[in-house]
This record gives structure tokens, sequence and C-alpha cells, in this order.
């Protein structure tokens, strides 16, 4: 068996190699923060990363993946005021007893290997039947779920702390 | 249906989340373990790029940002394989390229290191593998440049790259370094990854990939996650 390639950290420089459309770098963007266009009626989700002391980190990277509509997008945290990010997009739908969530891939200055979360929704009903969220501790469950306000999702991670969000070893 | 799953991160080679001299990770690497999850379609599955329309010079970063002429700096051609851990190379799949100029100074609008930017280098590449795997680009020999992270910190030369294989378990993005580069043993984010995975993150001087009167080659492989061959069973 060949040995995998260590992981490194993005650094606080990815901006115009990864997301340069978005920073307004003069080089095509691989991926968008919108997923779906308008007329498909995507739903936002918006919020906030937070460091250990509760700062708001203004130099993350974050990626979404729906298998399910095959959707993939990527959005910094250094271009909005309140270095939010914000994703439009299709919302999954639930399969069987599995609610429906989007796959999160997290990358910042200070991460030496990424880390992978989830966005589930909390208008949903399977939240509770869900197999992966069964196996997060109940106490924790709600750090995963998008709060559902008047027009968009809320979904705030925290890499640490008491509401630290979970993250998953895949 | 049966699928493959896919390895664990191999933490033998893999650098720890929390790692003190690397300051920035003590107040943003998670604490709580982590919650192990079975590999579903969702982790199986992951963006594909293959009909990504590449620039003509997206694999050249000497030609890609020219406005009044050429670059300055060292030449370099960096070439090599993507495999998987079984060694199987994996044909058609993006790298994306990022790094400082020969200065040391990065374009990003956040870099203020009091280095020249270089009007003809941005930075910024991407390319594909081919259908063994392989990949090429031309680039200038990115400089080392002074970070804050303690007293006269500095970053050895390195190039960033983001790879995706063949599904989200894979994903990796990690730095390429060059032989013989005195700053990799003070440097904190090199020395992060354990000793066993230290090399790997080095490439080679390539005599035969360096092209004459052009450019110095040196050669780089990636190895992403493998898989075993216990069939999956679709929920």
């Amino acid at each position: 068996m060949l040995k995998q390639t260590p992981s490194q950290t993005v650094g606080p420089y990815f901006a115009y190699g990864l997301t340069p459309e978005q920073y307004l770098y003069d080089f095509k963007s691989l991926a968008q923060n919108e997923l779906v266009s308008i007329d498909d009626n995507p739903i936002t989700i918006k919020g906030k990363v937070f460091d250990g002391e509760g700062n708001v980190i203004p130099d993350a990277m974050l990626e979404i993946w729906d298998n399910q509509n095959n959707l993939f997008g990527r959005f910094g945290t250094g271009t909005e005021k309140d270095h939010s990010f914000v994703f439009k997009t299709a919302k999954p739908k639930p399969i069987g007893t599995n609610a429906p969530f989007l796959s999160v891939i997290l990358f910042m200055r200070g991460q030496l290997i990424h880390s992978y979360t989830r966005i589930y929704f909390s208008d949903e009903e399977n939240n509770d039947s869900d197999e992966a969220l069964k196996l997060v501790p109940v106490e924790r469950k709600n750090t995963l779920v998008a709060q559902k306000k008047e027009n968009y999702y809320h979904f705030d991670i925290h890499m640490q702390g008491e509401n630290e969000t979970v993250f998953f070893d895949i | 249906m049966s699928q493959l799953i896919y390895n664990p991160f191999d933490m033998e080679v893999h650098p720890p989340r929390l790692s003190p001299d690397y300051k920035s990770t003590i107040l943003r690497a998670p604490t709580k373990p982590l919650v192990l999850l079975k590999q579903s379609l969702a982790e199986l599955s992951g963006p594909v790029f293959g009909d990504f329309n590449l620039g003509e010079f997206d694999h050249d970063l000497t030609k890609n940002s020219i406005k009044n002429g050429e670059p300055l700096g060292e030449r370099i051609v960096v070439h090599g394989t993507v495999f998987n851990e079984n060694g199987q190379p994996i044909p058609n799949t993006l790298i994306e390229i990022w790094q400082a100029n020969s200065c040391g100074r990065y374009v990003h609008k956040v870099d203020q290191h009091d280095a020249p930017l270089d009007p003809n280098f941005l930075g910024a590449g991407r390319c594909m593998t081919d259908k063994n795997g392989n990949y090429k680009f031309y680039t200038i020999k990115p400089g080392a440049y002074p970070w804050g992270n303690h007293y006269n910190a500095w970053r050895p030369n390195h190039i960033h790259f983001s790879l995706f294989g063949a599904n989200i378990t894979n994903r990796l993005v990690t730095q390429m370094y060059f032989p013989g580069d005195p700053l990799l043993q003070y440097d904190p984010i090199f020395l992060g990854v354990p000793p066993k995975g230290r090399d790997l993150l080095i490439s080679k001087f390539d005599l035969d990939a360096t092209e004459p009167d052009f450019a110095l080659g040196y050669r780089f492989d990636f190895v992403l996650r493998g898989h075993q061959t216990t069939p999956f069973e679709k929920i």
C-alpha cells in the first residue's frame, strides 16, 4: 500500500485560487455559492464560523455537497460585511426514514486537516429517525440543524466551546 | 449493488487537528471527539469536474496572467501522478494550484508582506490528470515569506494544492515543498505532520523532467485514500 499524502492547511491566502470570482480576482471560479438558478426556488442557508473565543472567523472556506441533486458549492467567509457564508441551493428530500441534509467540508487557516459536518433542517420530520443523527449525542444534535427563519435557514459553526459543532470522521 | 468502503485518514502521516506550535490551531481545532460515520452515498460520491472547461493557460502559471511581459523568477515544471493507496492511478481528476510569487508575495489582498507583486503573475492555476493519472504544470518557483506565528518565522517555499479524487472522503488540500529547504526544520505547519509523513510532502528534483534552456523539473506524486474490497450495503 502507498502512504497517503499528508494534509496541510489551506492557509489564509486561498481566495484567488479557490474562490477567485467571489473575491473579485481575474480567474474563473470552479464553483459558486448559488447552486441552482433563482427560477428553481432555492433555499438560502446563512451563518458564521466561530473560533474558541467566540470570534467570527473571516478566512474560512466552506464547501457543500448534495449528492441527491449532484450539486456542489464553495464560499469563503471573507467577502460579506459580517463574515457570513451564504449558499443558495435546492433542498434535498428525505429518503426513507432518513432526513435530508447537505454535506459540508470546512477549511481554514489553523486547520491542518479539513473538517466534515452536515447541515440538517429544523423543519424536517425525520431528524429523529435519521441514521447519522442517531449516532450523535442527544445534547449535541442541534449543532447540526439549520434553524428555519422567515426567509432563510440559519446555521452557525462553532469550532470549539459549549456549542462545538459535531464533526464527523468519515 | 455493492460499493467500496474507503480507508480512514492515516493518522500516521496526517497532522493532528491540534498542533500548538502552529498557533492558529489552538482556537480553531475541534476539541470534542469526531463522530464516526458509516460511509453512505453522500460520502461515497462527490463533484466531478471532468468536463470543467479549463482555460488554455490554466496549467501554465507563467502565461495565464501576463499583462506586459514574462513573470520574474525561476521557471519550473512540476509533474507527477495521482494515485490512491491501492496504487491505482486516478485519471481525469482536477488539481487546483495556488502559490506566492518568486519574491514570496501572494496576490491575496490580505497579504501585507513588504515584497513586490509581479504584474505578470497571479499564482493560481489548475490542471487535470490524464487517463493514466499523470499531471504537469508550469510555474515560477515560489519565494519564502515571513509570517506572524512566532519571532522570525518564515514559511519554506511551497505550492498549495487542492484535489477532489473519487468522492468527498478523498478530498485533499496540501502543500508541496522543495528538497533541501533549510526552513523546513523550523516550520510548524510542515512539522505538524508526523515524522513518517514529512518526506511525502517534499518534491524531488527531476533532471529527466527538466526542459533544457527552459525550466527545472520537479516530481510530486499524490496519494489519496484507498479502499477495501468489503462490499457496501446500499441503504
